[in-house]
């Protein structure tokens, strides 16, 4: 029951370590078989123009898609989430569509715009009140959510953390921070699988 | 305690996060040198994860002489409007000026590079003071670390840039990861001695000590011209790397860097490496590093 980290291109290294330190086992995957082989995924930051010229001709894509459509828990952050997504603007291109939006691609500038952020706009059910802190790095912006998305968080107004099923996506990066709560509430099936497994 | 200076420390601020955030993003990728826009398209359909923005690539450098400086201006626009993949740019050794442009241009990654011809021959930039984040070269873990202390967000080991020849990125590589495992094995009494021998702040060979890595992203660069050289230097551990002339200076610059970024992908898989390295056509034809008198060197600038 181990999660895996597509590792392409990007910071697949600090999402494994992130879910090493929740106590959900992790590994870097490069093919789809090693995908398929895996119970749930994280889509990592990085660039997403490098990530799709990785995946040409591999059946990656595919593989992505099969995880996310037979229920196993997908953690998609910046670059990963306009993966995802079903439509990309900046340039215009189609995602993988496994999260009912539009991904605009550096939507709030350059690196210089790139910030640490509190957010206190939050799902209460899924955050209490302890506000959430977020890393922004040349982060995309999310429009046109479809029905099925929940807004988990925003940022100013805009949406930054949505869920859509086993599908959770962040435009920001809680993969660099300290706070467990978004992986948890990510990965919470297969951390109770990993702690049946260790009970048993 | 806090208002002391002594105990405040850059690194912990936000304003640092973000900048290593960044290096994080670019790593198992490949950032390739490029002189204008048409290049850096190129560059960006093939797969790379960043362009460098640099007035000539540094085979030519070595050929024409002269002194090398930041690119122009309207290239680095020029390059920026072209893709939408991070865009570094590199700033001469201790020129205040250039880099305080770059950063007013808003370059994603300034380069404090050795490639191009020195301003100051005794100091780098203080780079906390600026917001956009660094990268500079290192021969040795000192260095690494002194550049790291002016507030790097990423080191790149340094080759011999321009010729095509791996040799001396491997000879760096290997030489930080041997004097990073030396630290780990040191007992905390040795830890100031090393510090003084190194030429290094002692805060951040305690880290090194302690964590046995550098703490920033390390990538390589110099010399890299085949997917063999990138899948190389992975395996010696740079988490990324930087390709200057190799790709421009080749038959088929496309096809070329889209194999790079590939073996750079799959480094620890022969098979896909090999299928990458086939048909490229001719490589760069590079020179020798042995062959080149010590003030022929550009590694040795920077200290």
């Amino acid at each position: 029951m181990t999660v895996g980290v597509l590792a392409l291109q990007g910071d697949f290294e600090a999402h494994t370590a992130a879910l090493a330190r929740l106590g959900v086992p992790a590994r870097p995957v490069r093919t789809a078989d090693e995908i398929l082989a895996s119970a749930g995924l994280v889509l990592p930051g990085g660039e997403s123009t490098a990530m799709w010229k990785l995946m040409e001709g591999t059946g990656i894509a595919d593989a992505i898609v099969e995880v996310a459509r037979r229920g196993d828990p997908v953690f998609a952050t910046c670059a990963g989430v306009i993966v995802a997504a079903r439509r990309i603007e900046g340039p215009a291109r189609a995602g993988l569509g496994i999260l009912d939006a539009t991904a605009i691609r550096n939507a709030y500038g350059r690196q210089l715009d790139s910030a640490v952020v509190t957010l206190t706009d939050l799902d209460r059910e899924a955050f209490g009140d302890e506000p959430l802190e977020a890393v922004f790095i040349r982060a995309p912006k999310l429009a046109g959510l479809g029905p099925g998305v929940e807004v988990l968080a925003r940022r100013d107004g805009d949406p930054v953390l949505v869920r859509q099923g086993n599908v959770v996506a962040a435009t920001f990066h809680p993969e660099l921070g300290a706070d467990p709560r978004i992986l948890r509430l990510a990965f919470s099936s297969a951390l109770a699988a990993a702690l049946a497994a260790r009970a048993a | 305690m806090s208002s002391s200076p002594v105990f405040s420390s850059p690194f912990t601020s936000d304003a640092f996060r973000v900048k290593v955030g960044l290096a994080e993003m670019l790593k198992g990728g490949v950032i390739m040198d490029v002189v204008n826009a048409e290049q850096a398209k190129v560059a960006e359909d093939a797969g790379a994860c960043a362009v460098m923005a640099l007035e000539r690539v540094p085979s030519d450098i070595r050929r024409d002489g002269g002194v090398a400086r930041m690119s122009p201006v309207a290239k680095i626009r020029e390059i920026q409007e072209a893709v939408s993949i991070p865009v570094m740019a590199k700033c001469r050794i201790g020129h205040l000026a250039e880099a305080r442009i770059l950063e007013s241009l808003e370059v994603d990654f300034i380069d404090e590079s050795e490639v191009l011809t020195p301003a100051d021959e005794e100091n780098h930039v203080y780079k906390h003071d600026y917001k956009v984040p660094f990268v500079c070269g290192c021969r040795n873990l000192g260095e690494a670390l002194r550049r790291i202390g002016e507030g790097a967000a990423m080191i790149r080991t340094k080759g011999e840039a321009g010729t095509g020849d791996i040799v001396h990125a491997v000879k760096h590589l290997r030489e930080v990861t041997r004097q990073m495992k030396g630290l780990t094995l040191l007992s905390r009494d040795e830890w100031m001695t090393a510090a003084k021998n190194l030429g290094a702040p002692f805060e951040l060979v305690v880290w090194v000590a302690t964590n046995g890595r550098l703490p920033v992203p390390n990538f390589a660069a110099g010399g890299i011209a085949t997917p063999a050289d990138a899948a190389l230097c992975r395996i010696l551990g740079a988490e990324a790397v930087f390709v200057g002339s190799g790709i421009f200076k080749s038959d088929d610059p496309a096809l070329r860097a889209r194999a790079i970024v590939e073996a750079t992908t799959h480094w620890d898989d022969p098979a896909r490496v090999a299928k990458a390295s086939e048909g490229l056509g001719e490589g760069m034809k590079g020179i020798e590093a042995a062959k080149l008198v010590e003030s022929e060197l550009l590694q040795t600038r920077g200290w």
